[in-house]
């Protein structure tokens, strides 16, 4: 262990929620996106499932919001170090449009991609079972455009630049393939658990 | 499938720039050899790391202080030497109030302290320097920028940059004595006698988008989130295309 002499850190409470790395960010909500954020109204958002899928399809904002609604309460995580407990997300549940397109079973893994043209990867595993959404409502509001507005993925249990915002569609694929920041040294994956940040770890 | 998938609307990725797994997942030691103030906020922390892989202008590193009780605590901080400073790199840090990180470095570090760092990080903020570069910061924002007008100046590259930096004042300009012809400062609340005081406007853009050299500019934007949205989309309504415009957020 590196010891810094005289660093001491802040107070801190055991908080087991907190993966390895991370502080809490408290009210903040720290933005990170690479690109400028887009002037996206919901009437111009689509998105698509396509690929190794049985039927392809495109949603607009009303044929997406037709779905059943689903929410998520819980925990985010970004790679730059900060956490934020206890967000309130609503939209629908990715696999209510997974049921639709019907993945073929040589559809093992997915790339996200947004309206702006960020990709980022999933394994399909990660995307399915409960575990990821397009969310459209933070804390019963419109989300905002900084943070994805009007219509974001996301996949709380992974780093969130895998929750990609201005969600455009979904590829499902038979092999891995990095999206924008796993091909400038990010992790392909991204559990903050355990402590996933650039390839190698 | 085996093709390459590529989405519907292009983005700013640039002719990729590899980012070496090995650095990127290996902390060495830091040994901070001087400290220079820049402004009453900001200070600059030298540091000997003697395995250095290099980095391009415009990347960053991740950083971490470790308590004797074993917590950690890490933060991103953008490199602000140019690359050809061998075996040493600079950081140059805003005194955050209640900073968990830039606390220390602004109350306790002094030179001989060791730290930790991995890197450099993050190929998509970097200059390779093989185009021109419209460069727009705002406080410490100026950092990576710094990287990359150093490098420019210490390489004699006849490649053109723009440097549009914003500051508070006259005195919280950081690096202030450094710029050259290439940059035009922008103050907020305070002006030396003749300059305006106000925020960056399209006043300030449009000169620069006309006078873009041949092929355009690839501007990199960077500050604070407010400042980047702002910055990004004065830009926009300029005319400088969105594909082509960089931005890093200090959050
Ligand atoms: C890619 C990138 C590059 C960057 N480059 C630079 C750079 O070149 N220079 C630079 O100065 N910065 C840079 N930053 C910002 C930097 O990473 C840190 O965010 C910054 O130094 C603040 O860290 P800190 O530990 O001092 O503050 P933190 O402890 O993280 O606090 C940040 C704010 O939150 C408040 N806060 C948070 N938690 C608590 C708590 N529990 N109790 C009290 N207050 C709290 C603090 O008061 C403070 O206002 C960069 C960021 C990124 C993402």
């Amino acid at each position: 262990m590196n010891v810094t002499r005289g660093f001491t850190g802040r107070p801190r409470v055991d908080n087991p929620g907190l993966p390895p790395g991370q502080y809490d960010t408290g009210d903040d909500w720290p933005v990170l996106s690479a690109e400028v954020t887009p002037d996206l109204a919901p009437a111009d958002w689509t998105f698509r499932v396509d690929g190794l899928v049985e039927a392809p399809r495109t949603w607009d904002w009303e044929q997406a919001h037709a779905l059943p609604a689903s929410a998520y309460e819980g925990d985010i995580h970004c790679v730059t170090s900060w956490s934020k407990f206890g967000v309130r997300f609503g939209g629908v549940s990715l696999d209510a449009f997974l049921e639709q397109v019907r993945p073929l079973p040589a559809a093992t893994h997915a790339v996200a991609y947004a309206h702006t043209g960020y990709t980022t990867n999933l394994p399909l595993a990660d995307l399915t079972g409960g575990r990821a959404w397009i969310a459209w409502e933070y804390d019963g509001r419109p989300l905002p455009p900084e943070h994805g507005g009007p219509a974001r993925l996301l996949v709380p249990h992974l780093y969130f630049w895998k929750s990609a915002k201005w969600i455009a569609g979904i590829r499902l694929l038979d092999h891995d393939e990095p999206g924008f920041w796993e091909q400038n040294g990010y992790h392909a994956r991204g559990n903050p658990w355990e402590e996933q940040r650039y390839s190698g770890d | 499938m085996t093709d390459t998938f590529t989405p519907p609307t292009r983005f700013a990725v640039p002719g990729r720039i590899a980012v070496s797994n090995g650095t990127a997942g290996h902390w060495q030691t830091a040994t901070l050899t001087e400290i220079r103030r820049e402004t009453p906020r900001a200070a600059t922390f030298r540091f000997a790391v003697p395995a250095w892989a290099g980095h391009l202008p415009g990347q960053h590193l991740m950083l971490r202080l470790t308590a004797a009780d074993g917590y950690t605590a890490q933060r991103h901080y953008s490199i602000a030497s140019a690359p050809d400073d061998s075996g040493h790199i600079e950081l140059t840090l805003d005194h955050v109030e209640g900073g968990e990180v830039s606390g220390w470095f602004h109350t306790e570090a002094r030179p001989g302290d060791r730290v930790e760092v991995r890197g450099p990080l993050s190929g998509f903020f970097a200059w390779p320097a093989d185009r021109a570069a419209l460069l727009v910061g705002a406080g410490s924002g100026v950092v990576p920028l710094m990287s990359m007008v150093r490098h420019h100046r210490a390489s004699g590259l006849s490649v053109p940059v723009r440097l549009l930096v914003s500051a508070r004042s006259p005195e919280e300009l950081i690096y202030a004595r450094e710029y050259g012809a290439e940059t035009t400062p922008v103050f907020t609340r305070a002006a030396p006698r003749g300059v305006p005081v106000g925020r960056m406007t399209a006043a300030h853009v449009a000169p620069l988008l006309d006078a873009a050299p041949p092929g355009g500019w690839e501007a990199y934007v960077c500050g604070s989130n407010a400042f980047a949205e702002h910055a990004s989309r004065l830009l926009v309504a300029a005319g400088q295309p969105v594909d082509r415009i960089r931005i890093e957020r200090f959050g």
